[in-house]
């Protein structure tokens, strides 16, 4: 199986910060996986996706390699960026009213860039908007439409069919479903699945949600303030978490099938930019954090048994099934 | 057998040719939590607003301990009247907060317009500390603040005219799942301490289960299923909340199903 995105040891630091916004985070996907990264704001997730583009914020210095297609993303030359852009990695956002110029009939969105930087002539490129306007399950009339005439929900398969257009190796999906409605949700996601089965592509997404992740991806990736606190197999991780940030934040979950009353909330908050971190990350919420918590920040390992999952936990074997720290 | 504190009778409001809230009826009794779950355009925010009386209804009454809402005048003290019966806490605390204005500030400027002539800082500190918060919060901006923290902030400020109905208008959604934890015990204690009744406004089923007695389940401006919230959740009765259900994402899940169910609904 070839990887189609390889990122190692990344570090990111910006201007006025006691420490880097990431700090060593390794990621694989391969062709045709879907992974998921799994964080609450502030982690780092969307950094690490939108680092893949090469879009980062101004300022910022890096370390490590982000590769895409075996070529590091962070010492390419313009000219280089704008080809991935176009045809090798492509990204969906949260909002597709944020991000489709309204003015603009869809079809002049979902032509342009192949038009500007791939050279396609206006045939060819309106060829092949219908065709992926088919594929995400939309009609060749959408293409004179304006974004105001369509729902959210087909606006995003509007961003969907612009991510394919290039033919990438890559997706990568910013919380697309966070705008959309739970019914339109499991549609896009149907989609989703099914256009990797027929491109081939990898799939990278980003999400605030422990349970889409788990539902929807072969491997899931756990952030917490900018570093990978946990990976795996998606169902192994939701059923039997090893690192306690995963555990609690699924016990902080609220559920359908849940009793009523109060959840396990994790007290206190992420740790700020302006802190510097000795140790691990998460330590000032854990219930299980030990004087060695404070002072070494632990390493993403492999877990004993299951060469598949690794934690970054000094303490893992003392957390329980459905986090119930066996403390 | 509880006293009913609010009390929604036949609501209709239409906007050109669509019916936004059609017939919608619906009870609180004190201390009660009623959810309202729907997707957008099922009407839910709109019922809400004509509750709270940020917008008219075409038809139908709104009564708080049996009187209606809309027979008060308009003038300054009906006005401030209305307010203390029912309060509302909005998604984005950033939006709903002056972000010029000091957290003491914001509950001061509330308490002496309902209670002029009384001891404020003390009421201020109590309010502060129902919800979790300190001196250093009350002298702080909004901004200065972390998402929860504003959001604690609006559940005091709408706390300190101590109102019989919270409308709570997805007040979680925006947060983050731990902080959102945070907040919605929060919500738990608040009521289980001073008896206030919620309603609810959210479409995350979870979040219903976990705050909710009771619930409503609105679809293109209609109440489709109510009941007991434990009930309606383990054994939906009409096909939308069976698929509202199904379209929470679990393990194993196959959203290919729902988008076939979704169709054919």
């Amino acid at each position: 199986m070839t990887t189609t995105l390889d990122i190692r040891a990344y570090h990111l630091r910006l201007p006025d910060t006691a420490r880097p916004v990431l700090a060593g985070v390794d990621l694989t996907v391969d062709a045709r996986e879907t992974v998921a990264l799994v964080g609450e704001s502030g982690s780092g997730k969307s950094l690490t996706s939108r680092s893949v583009l090469g879009l980062l914020p101004h300022g910022a210095t890096t370390g490590g390699t982000v590769e895409v297609d075996g070529e590091d993303v962070l010492t390419m030359t313009p000219d280089r960026l704008r080809r991935l852009r176009t045809s090798t990695a492509a990204m969906i956002f949260q909002d597709p009213r944020a991000a489709i110029n309204p003015l603009r009939r869809i079809g002049d969105f979902l032509t342009e860039s192949l038009r500007l930087n791939a050279g396609t002539g206006a045939r060819a490129a309106t060829d092949r908007a219908v065709e992926m306007l088919e594929a995400v399950g939309l009609s060749a009339a959408v293409l004179r439409r304006h974004p105001g005439q369509l729902s959210g929900g087909m606006l995003q398969r509007v961003m969907i069919a612009a991510a394919l257009m290039g033919d990438p190796a890559l997706i990568l999906a910013d919380e697309p479903t966070t705008a959309l409605d739970v019914t339109t949700q499991a549609e896009v996601v149907a989609l989703l699945g099914d256009l990797r089965e027929r491109f081939g592509t990898g799939l990278l997404f980003v999400t605030h949600d422990l349970g889409l992740a788990a539902a929807i991806s072969d491997r899931v990736y756990v952030m917490y303030a900018g570093r990978i606190a946990e990976t795996g197999p998606a169902a192994a991780l939701f059923e039997r978490p090893r690192h306690p940030y995963t555990a609690a934040l699924l016990n902080s979950t609220p559920r359908p099938d849940a009793p009523q009353g109060r959840l396990a909330a994790i007290e206190g908050r992420p740790p700020g930019l302006r802190e510097d971190l000795t140790g691990c990350s998460f330590a000032a919420r854990c219930p299980l954090a030990t004087y060695l918590c404070s002072q070494q920040a632990p390493e993403l390992l492999p877990v004993a048994g299951e060469p598949a999952r690794r934690t970054a936990c000094h303490h893992t074997d003392r957390i329980g099934t459905r986090g119930g720290a066996d403390a | 057998m509880r006293k009913t504190v609010l009390e929604v009778l036949g609501l209709h409001r239409s906007y050109g040719g669509v019916r936004a809230v059609d017939d919608v009826s619906l009870t609180l009794a004190e201390g009660r939590s009623l959810g309202i779950v729907g997707e957008s355009g099922s009407g839910k925010t709109t019922t809400a607003r004509i509750i709270v009386g940020l917008e008219r209804a075409d038809s139908g009454r709104v009564l708080v301990h049996r009187r209606d809402r809309t027979e008060r005048g308009r003038g300054r003290a009906d006005r401030l009247a209305r307010a203390r019966e029912v309060q509302m806490v909005f998604q984005d605390p950033y939006l709903s907060l002056d972000p010029r204005m000091p957290v003491a500030t914001v509950l001061r400027e509330t308490l002496r317009l309902h209670f002029p002539g009384t001891d404020h800082e003390r009421r201020i500190a109590e309010l502060l500390d129902q919800v979790g918060l300190g001196p250093r919060e009350a002298a702080a901006l909004p901004r200065q603040l972390s998402g929860g923290q504003r959001q604690r902030v609006a559940i005091a400020r709408a706390l300190a005219v101590e109102p019989a109905v919270l409308v709570l208008d997805e007040a979680v959604a925006a947060l983050d799942v731990s902080v959102q934890a945070q907040i919605l015990n929060l919500l738990a204690d608040i009521r289980a301490a001073t008896g206030i009744g919620y309603l609810f406004i959210t479409h995350d089923l979870g979040v219903v289960r976990c705050v909710t007695d009771e619930v409503v389940v609105m679809r293109r401006g209609r109440i489709v299923e109510s009941g007991p919230t434990a009930e309606v959740l383990a054994r939906p009765r009409h096909p939308y909340t069976r698929l509202l259900l199904d379209s929470v994402p679990v393990p194993g899940w196959d959203p290919r199903r729902i988008a076939a169910a979704r169709r054919a609904l």
